[in-house]
């Protein structure tokens, strides 16, 4: 009898279904997987190095390009790290905003990981429904960074700027003739808020849409029942967080047990899975777009009602307004040291951890009182799960570990850091 | 401090008693440091104690004490960091453990008791240089296949030793020393605690 051996194979490191640049090295009997050996590190960048050599307001830019998609929650966890150290009161208009936008990145993380996965399993439309409402919240970060990706909005004390007036309009041009333009302006007649709220009055609907797509789809829950399959206790073990955590039924939600900013004054539910199966998260993550979409709209009322400073009057880490630079020296000194100089921390260290859309952000900053950080830390969720995929895809067929990779929500920047 | 934290450090000096090397509440967190060796039990003891139940290892980190504060400090140079979370009792934890020896630090492995600790021991090792005895499979994670050294240590430079080209004659991609000269913008300060009238600044 011929001697029959296992057949090893690349998955990646340019594989579609690969999110990014991820080497999944399978062994395989026949067409069953027997291990998976993820291969990380090709879009290693060493963010945590670089911040070392920045001072602590340069290295917030750099946060916006490790998870990429979902770029003001990491900057949210570095922030809150540096106030700890600092101790510096952030005002509270400023906290809504935070949580508002917070809230907005989830909705445009979870919008991409359900269409890319449902892409990847064969559902094609979904990414051409949910990069539609992406775009819409592009624009909102688009209207209040300058940036549609890489935001840099947060700033340790606050957020840059308060929310404008007016939103961008769309202008004629050679592929958008005026009637296309005034459709597409029609909602952007009023301030940011308004666009938002006109956003999230739409949303309910296109989630509706989307579960019609997906649900009950038969295709979809041959491809995620049972697929990817965790017990709570091994993914307490396998240092899960988020999603991934509650598909499998633990109720544990940052923003509820450990609450930062303002959530401790939101209504919203934190939804849990049964089985831990794919389906299972993708479920909760259908949820959670529609409680962060709750908890926008109460932001939205709040900010109305409350005009204030959106940043700390704490020119020793804050800059000063321009007006007052133009009149007084003493704030044309502070702006001229922390921007040349930067900001002093105190030594010591702290860790702050914010519920990302993926799971536990967490950034462990250690100071010894320089200009720079001594050591950052950065606790991304994608390395905790891919660390998994072993677990995850032990039995599975050779097709379900893109399933599994999707389940995941895995971005390469985030994991590779 | 409050209530909660009071009872954590409270069942921590119960428990462990005085294995615990030195106990510290700074910005509302707590941070324990123990030796090393006592880490592997005493990690063992948070995890499984009922008073304590700490099922979730949520970070490792290597840490280079060498250049803390020009030169300041004093102890050994590298340190394994763990952030602990308890779920059934809302908490978070602090570990600290130095490796005894700085040319060759060597720390046992918690793989065992929190199976997290696989890439974030490997991610240490790689980045830092400490080997984590017992641990299955102790490869570079973060780093090129065939990398020379441990990049995160204060003594690599931040522009590498090595850059890779193209080679057109050779026709295949080289590795040669690097041609960038080191560069810094903004140089590294510590002021004194009073400087610009004390408090944050």
């Amino acid at each position: 009898m011929a001697e029959i051996r296992n057949y090893t194979i690349n998955f990646g490191p340019q594989h579609p279904a690969a999110h990014g640049v991820l080497r999944l090295v399978l062994e395989l009997d026949g067409e069953v997987i027997v291990r998976a050996d993820p291969h990380i590190g090709l879009l290693h960048r060493a963010t945590e190095k670089l911040a070392e050599t920045r001072t602590w307001l340069q290295t917030v830019p750099y946060l916006d390009r490790l998870d990429y998609v979902s770029m003001m929650c990491n900057e949210h966890a570095y922030v809150l790290a540096v106030e700890k150290l600092l101790g510096v009161e952030v005002p509270v208009r400023a906290q809504y905003i935070r949580v508002m936008m917070d809230e907005v990145t989830r909705i445009l993380n979870h919008l991409l990981n359900i269409g890319t996965h449902a892409l990847d399993i064969g559902a094609m439309t979904m990414v051409l429904y949910t990069f539609r409402e992406r775009e819409d919240l592009m624009d909102v970060y688009e209207a209040v960074s300058g940036a549609r990706l890489h935001a840099a909005y947060y700033r340790p004390g606050g957020v840059y700027r308060d929310l404008p007036d007016r939103m961008p309009q769309y202008e004629v041009n050679k592929f958008k003739n005026a009637e296309t333009v005034r459709r597409l302006n029609e909602s952007r007649q009023g301030s940011l808020l308004d666009f938002i709220e006109d956003f999230t009055n739409r949303f309910p609907t296109y989630v509706d849409e989307y579960e019609t797509l997906l649900t009950d789809n038969r295709i979809w829950k041959q491809r995620t029942v049972g697929v990817g399959v965790v017990s709570p206790e091994r993914a307490l073990a396998l240092g899960f967080s988020g999603p991934m955590l509650r598909g499998s039924g633990i109720e544990w939600d940052l923003r509820k047990k450990q609450p930062y900013e303002v959530y401790d004054r939101m209504e919203f539910d934190v939804p849990v899975g049964v089985n831990g199966d794919c389906y299972d998260r993708y479920l909760v993550r259908i949820e959670e777009m529609r409680q962060a979409n709750r908890i926008v709209r109460q932001c939205i009322d709040w900010l109305r009602k409350n005009p204030g400073p959106v940043i700390t009057d704490n020119h020793k880490v804050a800059p000063p307004p321009r007006e007052s630079m133009k009149a007084s020296m003493e704030e044309l000194i502070h702006h001229f040291k922390l921007f040349s100089e930067g900001m002093h921390v105190p030594p010591g260290e702290a860790y702050a951890a914010i519920e990302h859309p993926k799971g536990e952000f967490g950034v462990y900053a250690i100071s010894d009182g320089g200009n720079k950080p001594y050591r950052i830390k950065l606790r991304s969720p994608g390395f905790a799960h891919l660390a998994a995929t072993d677990e995850l895809a032990k039995g599975h067929m050779i097709a379900d570990a893109t399933a599994i990779i999707g389940t995941i929500d895995l971005v390469l920047g985030d994991t590779d850091r | 401090m409050s209530a909660r934290l009071e009872s954590l450090c409270q069942n921590l000096q119960n428990v462990l008693g005085d294995r615990i090397a030195s106990i510290k509440t700074v910005v509302g967190e707590v941070t324990i440091e123990v030796a090393a060796a006592h880490y592997l039990d005493t990690a063992r003891t948070l995890r499984d104690h009922p008073d304590l139940r700490f099922e979730q290892l949520i970070d490792l980190t290597g840490v280079d004490y060498s250049a803390w504060g020009d030169g300041a400090w004093e102890g050994p140079r590298f340190a394994a960091v763990c952030h602990l979370t308890s779920i059934s009792k809302n908490w978070r934890l602090r570990l600290r453990v130095f490796a005894p020896d700085d040319g060759f630090p060597v720390l046992p492995s918690v793989v065992n008791l929190w199976n997290s600790a696989n890439w974030y021991e490997r991610e240490a090792f790689d980045l830092y240089g400490i080997h984590f005895e017992g641990h299955p499979d102790l490869r570079r994670i973060l780093s090129d296949y065939g990398f020379v050294g441990h990049p995160f240590r204060k003594d690599f430079p931040i522009s590498g030793y090595v850059e890779m080209r193209y080679d057109p004659e050779q026709r295949r991609v080289v590795y040669q020393p690097v041609t960038i000269e080191p560069r810094e913008v903004t140089p590294r300060v510590i002021r004194e605690d009073s400087y610009g009238g004390g408090g944050h600044g």
